[in-house]
């Protein structure tokens, strides 16, 4: 059966065979030792027809609850945010969609231009010097940047918040493992980093400090405290931060923040079960040559017309090798795309719009259901779009309850925290409306009666 | 006519201009100076631009013809296989049921995505000849990292304290770098001058402290490695884990497989063989399959099947950890799972006969006005050299640049490092022969220019939004964000 994504005909193939000057594909394959050889089919399932194939995909995703069929709470570093309709028309442009990283900038100023403009939006909203051109997710960018305190310090420590996300821990240990950085701990038992605490645990072999604002329990944390406790010893305060957030909370580096990173999946995103997602990267100028992954630069062409490049290079595993500030080649520069456009559409009154509306619905959202008998909020901290709620029965046996009569009633955090098996982390963006608010708090007084 | 336009999206703004349409509050307190402390808010509002929607649309409409994109050129860029991103996985991935799932929605109200992960790891394992498959990697350099990361693990589990990683000179620079974030010294082995392992000197530099070595098949030359069994055999005789570089995994579907060479660790670029977009840089997806005795290390969570239904285990104690927060870029995934659905195994296996053919019939076709690196036949790309050409004052980039006047991308430049002003070139299987054709007489011109009319080529591109662009400028004086003193 010949396949729609391979052009050559039979005869097309004998044709270029007879060029080539042999007999068959098979000649062309004399390098391979027969004994390397597979003797068999690959046990796959046979090609669909796309009017089968589609079927089934739709029938697959039909077995998944989505934040059209149930109306979410669901956070914890992905959310149900606004996506305008212009972003998905225009990251499927082909010119955008289907070319490779900028390597001939000539050919690639699309590309090139609009990752300019997305450094510049997110040094803006970080209120950073400099922002990269996107690392994976969040969690990896909080990786990328212990390994950059790391080397910039020449110290061996991160101090992490137990206040910042446990996935993002996790995965700063795995990049962490490596080089033998080692990770401590500051404690957060009232939702909010323990600044006493931290200011013991960091010193002059610290190479950063980690906080999240809003953190992992959507409480806003102290960064310009935190920032000074950093400083006195001599290590770099790195920032967790949802720049999607940022309309309306100040940028983490007008409070002292070194590095920030975070999750962008809020700008245009789709949640897509978890990936792929944006990781965002900003830092002070005097970081640039350290930093990880790619940066575009202005510059002119040979006319003097301004035009855009890769720049700064030789950080980059293509130059540098083994001796690079990353091994990040491919990112999530679609995403960055997704995000640029959206902040676009949005601007400087619609981010900021956006935040605000989160904020009161959320606040809305907590004063409603701590109305119900017996569920109160976990903690008395500021928070932002979502806070730890407690519940006076097991969330375990309450969730399914309410996925069954249509709301995604939150994360629990129980697997994050034992302390917490009473709680569910409830996130709330401006999708959601009073009246799913109001039907969400009846439900759970139900629920938990 | 190249395209004049030549604005940013900060240079249309205009006060009072909006592009969005949100509501308005429904809730009954909606002042966030009420609602949250006055310390951590902003002062201001963020400096964003002020543009209607459909000034949006045409600003990166113009952006987009400024590219050039599989869709639009040919694009024979060498090890990144920039084969076509077929249209229809874009519509599934775009199901709500798919695309608007969250990462921590309850696993039995996502069992639809546990259920095409769990399809999806074991088709991968079955291509390549692996035991298990994880998914989670963000793209092939993280993959390599999970890898060599499970290597460590599993040495340390049998108390050895290995401390270097072999690397070929050949190699792709995530490869080197890979390796150290994951803590090894890394070792560059020098190849052959035809680009294949020098077998007698790696058994020589094998021994207890080396705990891997890492080589690409098909060779970053584009051809396959005539000793490999041999390789691999050595290695496991002194205890070195083997890991494959996947990267040109088009090369061999249904031929070869990673694990039947005798690979520990492979890793999948799906944005290459598996058509995901690769949208101007990523993402990607860079899935990493091992043999039976690495699978305890595996990333958590691993998706497993009891009975009917399909779950997420974190109880890993030996696992490496995480890389990225969730469970990998899914919908990378639900394009690649499509593809591989509506290939089955006859096509993916045509899919690499025919891909072999088009990179044999460019070298071919080109044999006589290049020096090709290494005499083929090759596998699914050719290397060639301009050093015939630099005698005469033409670079491998002078030749790109031409290649872009004359309507192609260019292939990809000076990798791998061991070839004098290499040119590799990675036709795919998706483009039909008049496109190659019409390549391989672009090529040939250039190489009559570089003879006759350099001038030309030196002055290339000049049909580009851009003429050649100050890399050294850039660099020197970094300008890395748009500022308002214009
Ligand atoms: C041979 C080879 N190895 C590794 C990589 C890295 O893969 P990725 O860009 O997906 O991280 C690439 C691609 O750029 C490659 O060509």
């Amino acid at each position: 059966m010949a396949s729609r994504y391979i052009a050559n005909t039979p005869d097309e193939q004998k044709r270029m065979l007879g060029a080539i000057g042999s007999g068959s594909i098979e000649d062309l394959l004399v390098k391979i030792p027969p004994k390397a050889r597979l003797a068999r089919p690959l046990g796959l399932t046979p090609a669909l027809a796309e009017t089968d194939l589609i079927r089934h995909m739709t029938a697959l995703a039909a077995r998944n609850a989505h934040a059209d069929s149930h109306v979410s709470f669901l956070g914890a570093g992905s959310y149900d945010h606004y996506i305008p309709s212009p972003i998905n028309h225009l990251i499927l442009r082909g010119e955008f969609f289907t070319a490779y990283t900028p390597y001939q900038p000539e050919a690639s100023q699309g590309t090139l231009r609009s990752i300019y403009e997305y450094q510049t939006m997110i040094a803006e909203l970080t209120g950073m010097d400099v922002a990269n051109a996107s690392i994976y997710d969040g969690a990896s960018s909080l990786a990328e940047a212990a390994l950059m305190a790391h080397s910039v310090t020449d110290r061996r420590e991160i101090v992490l918040s137990r206040a910042v996300h446990p996935l993002y821990k996790r995965v700063t240990a795995t990049y962490c493992e490596g080089p033998g950085v080692r990770l401590r701990d500051v404690p957060a038992p009232e939702g909010v980093t323990d600044l006493a605490a931290a200011r013991q645990v960091v010193n002059a072999t610290t190479a950063a400090l980690v906080v999240q604002t809003p953190n992992f329990y959507g409480c806003l944390e102290d960064v310009a405290a935190a920032a000074e406790i950093a400083h006195a010893a001599g290590a770099l305060l790195v920032v967790v931060a949802d720049p999607v957030n940022l309309g309306v909370l100040e940028g983490p580096g007008k409070l002292g923040a070194d590095i920030v990173v975070g999750e962008g999946q809020g700008l245009g995103v789709p949640l897509d079960f978890g990936g792929p997602n944006l990781g965002v990267f900003a830092a002070k100028n005097e970081l640039v040559r350290r930093m990880p992954g790619r940066l575009v630069g202005a510059t002119v062409d040979h006319d003097g017309k301004r035009g855009f490049v890769l720049t700064l290079q030789t950080r980059e595993q293509h130059i540098r090798r083994a001796k690079a500030t990353s091994n990040i080649c491919t990112n999530v520069a679609l995403c960055a795309l997704m995000a640029t456009i959206y902040l676009a559409t949005l601007g400087r009154r619609g981010l900021v719009k956006v935040g605000e509306l989160s904020t009161a619905k959320a606040h809305y959202a907590a004063s409603r259901l701590t109305k119900v008998p017996g569920v109160s909020l976990r903690f008395t901290a500021p928070f932002f779009k979502e806070f730890a709620l407690k519940l006076p029965k097991a969330p375990e046996r309450v969730l399914p309850r309410l996925a069954r009569q249509g709301f995604l009633a939150g994360v629990p955090l129980k697997t994050f925290d034992r302390a917490l098996a009473d709680c569910l982390l409830v996130a709330v963006t401006e999708k959601r409306t009073k009246a799913e608010i109001d039907a969400f708090a009846a439900a759970l007084e139900k629920a938990v009666a | 006519m190249a395209d004049a336009y030549d604005k940013l999206i900060f240079e249309l703004s205009s006060p009072g201009r909006v592009g969005w349409s949100l509501p308005e509050a429904d809730v009954p307190e909606a002042d966030v100076h009420k609602l949250l402390p006055a310390k951590h808010l902003r002062r201001d509002a963020p400096d964003l631009p002020e543009v209607s929607e459909f000034d949006v649309v045409r600003h990166y409409s113009r952006l987009s013809r400024m590219n050039y994109g599989v869709d639009t050129h040919f694009y024979p860029l060498g090890s990144c296989t920039m084969k076509y991103n077929p249209k229809l996985n874009e519509d599934v991935a775009r199901l709500a049921g798919f695309a608007k799932v969250h990462p921590l929605a309850p696993e039995a109200s996502a069992q639809g995505a546990l259920q095409l992960m769990h399809e999806l790891a074991w088709d991968l394992a079955e291509i390549a000849g692996m035991d298990a498959v994880s998914l989670q990697p963000a793209a092939g350099a993280q993959g390599e990292l999970a890898g060599v990361l499970m290597i460590r693990a599993y040495h340390h589990s049998r108390g050895e304290k290995r401390t270097k990683v072999l690397v070929p000179d050949s190699a792709h620079g995530t490869n080197p770098a890979s390796t150290a974030i994951a803590g090894y010294e890394v070792v560059e082995v020098k190849s052959l001058p035809n680009g294949e392992v020098d077998v007698d000197a790696l058994a020589r530099t094998l021994d207890t402290d080396v705990a891997a070595f890492m080589i690409t098949v098909p060779n970053t030359l584009g051809m396959f490695e005539p000793r490999i069994i041999e390789i691999t055999e050595l290695c496991h005789a002194k205890g070195v884990q083997v890991y494959m570089d996947g990267a040109n995994l088009n090369a061999i579907l249904g031929i070869t497989r990673p694990g039947d060479l005798g690979f520990d660790v492979c890793h999948f670029n799906l944005h290459k063989t598996f058509t995901t977009p690769h949208g101007g840089g990523g993402p990607g997806a860079g899935p990493v399959g091992v043999k039976a005795h690495l699978e305890p290390f595996l990333p958590v969570p691993v998706v497993t099947k009891d009975g009917d239904e399909y779950a997420l285990d974190w109880k890993r104690p030996r696992s490496i950890g995480k890389l990225q927060a969730f469970w990998g870029n899914f919908g990378m995934l639900v394009r690649a799972y499509t593809y591989i659905r509506t290939m089955g195994p006859d096509g993916l296996r045509s899919v690499s006969d025919n891909a072999i053919l088009n990179a044999n019939y460019i070298m071919k076709r080109l044999e006589r006005d290049y020096d090709v690196a290494v005499p083929g036949p090759c596998m699914h790309e050719c290397v060639l050299s301009a050093r015939r050409q630099k005698r005469l004052g033409v670079t491998a980039t002078d030749i790109a640049k031409r290649l872009l006047d004359l309507g192609f991308y260019a292939p990809s430049t000076y990798f791998p490092l061991i070839v004098e002003e290499a040119l590799m070139i990675e036709p795919t299987e998706t483009e039909a022969k008049e496109t190659l054709d019409a390549f391989c007489d672009a090529m040939i011109q250039i190489a009559r220019e570089a003879e006759t009319n350099a001038a030309v080529i030196h002055d290339a591109p000049v049909t580009t939004p851009v003429r050649r662009l100050d890399q050294t400028k850039a660099a020197r004086e970094p300008n890395l964000k748009w500022t308002r003193r214009g």
